[in-house]
């Protein structure tokens, strides 16, 4: 029998290798749940570096996640394209108007620099932070938004669906800035202290675009991209669906996909063919009503459809546990994932 | 005309709005179809062409961005051969669509392009918050109110504006969607809404049961 448990990253890499480490990896997505912990309102929390890392070191500590996830919130990129975010009190802040206004914009778009952006520079320095509180142990997460998936928050939907049909240049004109300033700033957080980056491509999704549109217009954006990201990479569809291009985001050289609640962590294993590991898929809105022997129940549910053999790392299905999910029900996710993922798993065989 | 006419015209219309190819759309819907009124067209040509196209993109046969634009050019070509003042257009009971809180109008505008194209008619509020939505209800004396959101807090912020029609003794019906109400399939009973449906068919085949009713 083991006698000392592994550390979380010992458990993380064990995993990602196909192998079963002594228990099931857990990541708690949380990122707003800081603010209640500090007693501070959700804008006032993003604000600065110090409280995200307070915020993520408590809830290591509360709900013994295996991992730090440094995640502000996605507007953050936006804001240093120039745009602004909108903060409300019971929720993630979101993007306010587009800094695209007309297709032409893009002519004059630059890769910002990214000594220049307040708010990135404040994710930055929690990376450092953070460092120094994971010694070595506990994997820190980074996040980027894909350059594909980046648009609709830079120009809005609807423009962004008609600069793909319409202006196929300058949608490559926008494609390369984003590139250029995804991979910028996915390797600033490896270097600040970063161990993974979870690449957030919901737009590529099968809920937003056909698997033929992921293979010709999406997939070859993320190949180019995440092969100079210089680190690991997960690709988020932010519970968005991906069953049928498994395959292709296999292909892009990711370790790991994020999955959506509406698949099947079985199917979608047996598809990647230990060629990713699987982040997910615990349904984080429905997760707002349930009890502790919901928890229980879906966390099993999950285990004994994918944990076997490794591969699996239990997540929520979004990337991020939303507002109204209690502690009490973080706290019922972690006892099961405490108690029915220790390997080996006798009983759900 | 034949069901084998019928059927053809179909499968040029779709063929038409899946490339894009508004010119094509127009000359299936404005074409010499003898004994076809305008409304007949938008029913048996329009609305079970865009419900083929919304199931084929729930099956990953066709993009969300092909639902979409589907639906804006029917709307546009509807508008052509059923003008707004038309009176074969369905204006009644009074409806509209809004979003609620949130800095997302797609969803909103695919649902209104859907029922538009299916020849309703029907108000667009834009993005609105929910006590001012809750005057523009009564003051408009609205029987149906579509409401579509993004994120979680809106969706349970419907409960305010259920709250606040109960409050102004406003009888309406509320039909609610968005990722929110997906993901949690008890969530629309339990912010008090009438119905929720997944997609801008289902949000054409509710506001067409609801319209049964209240007649
Ligand atoms: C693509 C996507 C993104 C993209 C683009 C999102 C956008 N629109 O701005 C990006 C990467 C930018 C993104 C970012 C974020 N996202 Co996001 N994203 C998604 C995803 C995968 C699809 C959303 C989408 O745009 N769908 C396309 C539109 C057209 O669909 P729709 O609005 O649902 O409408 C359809 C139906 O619902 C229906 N319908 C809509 N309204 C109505 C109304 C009626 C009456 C009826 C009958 C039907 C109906 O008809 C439409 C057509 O079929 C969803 C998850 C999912 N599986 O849906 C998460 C999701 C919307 N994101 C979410 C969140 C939280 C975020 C962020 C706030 C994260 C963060 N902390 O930063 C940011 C905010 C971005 C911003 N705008 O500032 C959450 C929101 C819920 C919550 N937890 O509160 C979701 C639901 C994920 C989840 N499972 O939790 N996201």
């Amino acid at each position: 029998m083991n006698a000392k448990p592994m550390t979380p990253l010992q458990r993380v890499l064990t995993t990602l290798g196909h192998q079963e480490p002594d228990r099931v990896p857990m990541f708690l997505l949380l990122t707003m749940h800081g603010a209640k912990e500090l007693g501070l309102s959700i804008r006032e929390y993003f604000s600065s570096a110090d409280n995200v890392v307070e915020g993520q070191v408590r809830m290591q500590k509360k709900y013994h996640n295996d991992c730090f996830y440094n995640f502000f919130y996605a507007s953050i990129e936006v804001e240093a394209f120039g745009g602004q975010t909108i903060f409300r009190d019971d929720g993630p802040p979101n993007a306010a108007e587009p800094v695209i206004q007309k297709r032409e914009d893009i002519l004059k778009l630059q890769v910002p620099d990214l000594a220049k952006a307040p708010g990135i520079q404040q994710v930055l320095a929690a990376h450092r932070l953070l460092k120094d509180h994971a010694a070595g142990e506990i994997p820190i997460i980074g996040v980027v938004m894909s350059p594909f998936s980046l648009p609709v928050m830079q120009m809005g939907f609807e423009a962004y669906f008609d600069l793909i049909y319409e202006a196929p240049e300058l949608f490559q004109r926008l494609m390369a800035v984003n590139e250029a300033f995804c991979v910028a700033w996915a390797n600033a957080q490896l270097e600040a202290g970063a161990t993974a980056i979870c690449f957030f491509d919901p737009v590529s999704s099968q809920t937003m675009i056909t698997p033929e549109q992921y293979r010709t217009l999406s997939q070859p954006i993320a190949k180019r991209t995440i092969a100079r990201i210089q680190g690991p990479t997960a690709t988020h569809f932010a519970s968005g669906r991906c069953l049928s291009i498994v395959d292709d985001v296999a292909d892009t050289g990711t370790a790991i996909i994020g999955i959506s609640a509406d698949e099947s962590p079985a199917e979608l294993k047996a598809k990647s063919n230990k060629r990713l590991s699987l982040l997910g898929n615990l349904n984080g809105i429905e997760m707002r009503r349930w009890t502790a022997q919901d928890a229980e129940a879906a966390v099993k549910a999950i285990i004994a459809d994918a944990g076997a053999g490794g591969g699996l790392i239990l997540s929520d299905n979004h990337g991020e546990i939303p507002f109204q999910v209690e502690s009490e029900t973080l706290q019922a996710v972690s006892a099961a994932v405490q108690e029915w993922g220790r390997y080996p798993l006798k009983w759900s065989r | 005309m034949s069901d084998s006419t019928v059927l053809e015209l179909r499968d040029r219309l779709k063929n038409a709005l899946l490339m894009i190819d508004y010119r094509t759309v127009r000359e299936v819907l404005t074409g010499d179809h003898p004994g076809m009124t305008p409304f007949q067209r938008v029913e048996y040509l329009i609305v079970p062409v865009l419900e083929q196209i919304g199931t084929g993109w729930e099956n990953g046969e066709y993009s969300l961005s092909q639902v979409y634009m589907s639906g804006r050019i029917c709307e546009e070509v509807v508008d052509m051969i059923l003008p707004p003042s038309d009176p074969s257009r369905i204006r009644q009971p009074k409806m509209a669509i809004v979003t609620l809180e949130d800095y997302h109008v797609l969803g909103k505008r695919i649902v209104y392009s859907a029922l538009r194209a299916s020849g309703y008619e029907l108000g667009n509020y834009g993005q609105m918050q929910a006590s001012d939505l809750v005057r523009r209800v009564v003051a408009d004396r609205l029987q149906i109110l579509l409401i579509s959101v993004l994120m979680l807090p809106s969706a349970l912020h419907v409960k305010d504006v259920v709250g606040g029609l109960q409050e102004a003794k406003h009888p309406v019906k509320i039909i609610v969607g968005g990722a929110p109400f997906h993901f949690d399939q008890q969530l629309w009973r339990e912010v008090g809404a009438d119905a929720f449906g997944e997609t801008a068919t289902d949000a054409v085949r509710i506001v067409h049961q609801l319209m049964e009713e209240l007649a």
